[in-house]
């Protein structure tokens, strides 16, 4: 147990975190390319076309899977802001803070997507249907905490502020999605819910889940990318970050 | 316990009645945003007595926001938030005394002038009287998440701003809650299922965000 | 007893002082020095547990600060370079409000005699806006008359007070020695501590 403990934390430094990630990021890459071409292969050309919606239905293969990592983010990130709270590591910190901009595009391109979807679809490019509305909320919640974040000077600071407003926003998310389910049919604006997707063809169901994994890929590689640009920078005046910088100036 | 909370309340109470202007200004703020409606939709009976729920809630929200700054900032600046912290209670109950003094100069005053407001709309007695009921619920809640945003924030340029970029998402509900209870009553159905979960969310900021809020102070003046 | 071991300050990028050890017994002084910028104040914040060190440990009486939480705040005394004094109030209400936010019952008489200890007797009821910064200054310290906490911690206690109210100011933190108490201070003035043994630390 006390074994496994500190091999945790081994890699909690950024030290030995760097070259790890950097190992890491080129795999990561690679099957998200393998998994996306594979994923939009099915979506575009495989899958037959919806009797109902014709070719319009096919941008659900980029809209469900931004949607479901950006709501995926979020919780990733409370996870590594409690981590933070709770043993002090720095890594935690970076790791949230470069997670965020992912999910904030994520939930940017889910609303994107929801919207050119809702065009043809329902005639307009928005209804305040509660799964948008409520990623609209999403997105303001990612934009608070990166605003928090590039507010504050000293890295310390802003990853503890930030945890903070992460694990708060964590706790509200259920409450604000009930809400707005709640207003939702309480005004019977929208009739059309994305939820009332048609029932799916296997294989626009391999699609979707490629996707999905080509999405999951790209975001550990974008964040363990940034995290490393993350660690040279707030770690620039130490020997390690010297040294590395010389080896890889030397290569 | 009690005790605590009273002194801390008690002294903030007594600053704020030294600084009159400050708490007459959210006021006003209040009165002109809902006033600007009728000038910017038209004057039309029915169409302002639809608004009216939303637009007298979002202002309440809109005027409690503006007055989130001044719950930390001044004691931030004279130092008398080190001595609170230090202080030998816990720091959250400090942080409900403070909170339960925002909310009697700024939710209690704007619940109280709502209804005045509410007969520019055209509202029924009903709907006014339930109008004033969801913001005594509703607007404990919003001082206690806003303090968390104004703890974040202390100290930070912009913080102003950035507070209500923090803040008004978290502000969703009570103001779904609330606005929903008085648009119940204006189309004739129960707002007591509203006002049962607005107050389930007040109890919620009153009683747990000052948790959050003693962390969010702590970190911000390390 | 109070003892740190081994800590450290990182401010932005720079570390400000790394290795530094203290130990302080009832009845002694820690007087530290150094230039501006050398975190001396970041290390009397250290010693409240308002800046966590950045490696390293505070403890008292044995114990690390930041797990005896109340208990340690309960003996602890700060006084920052800001004053903690509200403008609106009168030196009086400022007086009573901050004993009884930090826990303590003051009664007026033992307010007023504090007052009169730092020469503000007749301007008890002025609000402290219309005061000079020496008289404001002078508000604060009149906390410490009373003041029956084991820890002093001062940041620049001397700083805008005359001459008289320096020799004062020494006299009471003496007699705070005395009595077996600890103390912890900042100052660029040389000042003769009457009483108890003062131990000197140097940031550089």
């Amino acid at each position: 147990m006390n074994n496994r403990l500190i091999n945790w934390f081994k890699y909690a430094s950024p030290q030995s975190f760097y070259p790890l990630a950097g190992k890491m990021i080129p795999w990561f890459a690679a099957a998200g390319a393998v998994f996306g071409i594979a994923g939009l292969w099915i979506g575009m050309a495989v899958a037959p076309t919806d009797f109902q919606q014709g070719e319009g239905y096919r941008i659900i293969f980029i809209h469900v899977p931004a949607s479901w990592m950006s709501m995926f983010i979020y919780l990733v990130m409370a996870f590594w802001a409690a981590l933070g709270l709770a043993y002090n590591t720095r890594l935690s910190g970076m790791m949230a803070q470069a997670l965020a901009p992912t999910g904030a595009l994520m939930a940017f391109l889910s609303l994107w997507t929801g919207a050119l979807w809702g065009k043809p679809m329902w005639g307009t490019w928005w209804v305040w249907d509660a799964r948008l509305t409520s990623e609209l909320i999403l997105l303001f919640l990612y934009i608070g905490f990166i605003a928090l974040q590039a507010a504050i000077d000293d890295p310390r600071r802003a990853d503890k502020a930030g945890a903070v407003l992460a694990l708060v926003g964590v706790v509200n998310i259920p409450i604000i999605y009930f809400s707005v389910k709640w207003w939702n049919t309480l005004h019977q604006g929208a009739s059309v819910s994305l939820n009332r997707a048609p029932a799916m063809a296997s294989l626009m169901l391999w699609g979707m889940l490629l996707m999905a994994l080509a999405f999951w890929m790209y975001s550990i590689a974008i964040a363990l990318y940034r995290a490393r640009t993350i660690m040279l920078e707030r770690e620039r005046g130490t020997e390690w970050v010297k040294e590395t910088l010389a080896a890889e100036g030397a290569k | 316990m009690i005790g605590s909370v009273g002194a801390v309340a008690a002294r903030d109470l007594k600053l704020a009645m030294r600084r009159q202007a400050d708490l007459v200004s959210v006021l006003f703020f209040f009165i002109i945003v809902a006033s600007l409606f009728p000038l910017g939709v038209g004057p039309e009976p029915q169409l302002l007595k639809k608004l009216a729920p939303g637009v007298l809630w979002v202002g309440a929200l809109l005027a409690t926001m503006l007055s989130l700054p001044r719950l930390f900032a001044d004691d931030y600046r004279d130092g008398t938030l080190e001595q609170l912290v230090l202080a030998p209670q816990p720091l959250g109950l400090t942080v409900i005394g403070k909170v339960v003094a925002h909310w009697l100069v700024s939710g209690l005053p704007l619940a109280l002038l709502a209804p005045v407001l509410g007969l520019q709309f055209d509202l029924e007695t009903d709907a006014l009287l339930i109008l004033t009921v969801s913001l005594l619920i509703g607007t404990p809640a919003l001082s206690g998440i806003g303090a968390v945003g104004a703890a974040l924030t202390l100290g930070l340029r912009g913080g102003g701003v950035l507070v209500s970029l923090l803040v008004l998402p978290l502000y969703i509900p009570v103001l779904i809650f609330g606005a929903g209870a008085v648009d119940a009553t204006v189309t004739g159905m129960g707002a007591e299922a509203h006002l049962s979960i607005l107050g389930a969310l007040a109890i919620g900021g009153v009683f747990f965000a000052p948790w959050a809020t003693a962390a969010a102070l702590r970190i911000s003046l390390e | 007893m109070l003892e740190a071991f081994d800590l450290e300050c990182i401010r932005g990028e720079r570390r400000l002082f790394a290795g530094v050890d203290f130990r302080l017994e009832g009845g002694e002084m820690l007087f530290l020095q150094g230039k501006n910028g050398s975190g001396k104040t970041t290390l009397l914040r250290m010693i409240c547990g308002l800046t966590p060190p950045a490696a390293g440990e505070i403890r008292w009486q044995g114990a690390a600060i930041g797990r005896l939480g109340e208990d340690y705040r309960e003996v602890l005394c700060y006084l920052g370079h800001l004053n903690a004094i509200k403008e609106e109030l009168t030196p009086l209400e400022n007086l009573t409000a901050s004993a009884k936010l930090a826990g303590e019952t003051l009664t007026e008489d033992e307010a007023l005699d504090a007052l009169e200890a730092v020469g503000l007797l007749g301007r008890e009821d002025l609000p402290c806006k219309y005061l000079s910064q020496g008289q404001k200054r002078r508000v604060a310290l009149s906390r410490l008359v009373h003041e029956k906490r084991a820890l002093w911690v001062l940041d620049e206690p001397f700083v805008a007070l005359d001459v008289a109210a320096v020799a004062w100011l020494a006299g009471l933190i003496g007699a705070h020695l005395q009595r077996g108490g600890l103390a912890v201070l900042t100052t660029h003035q040389a000042v003769d501590i009457p009483a108890g043994a003062v131990k000197e630390l140097k940031l550089s």
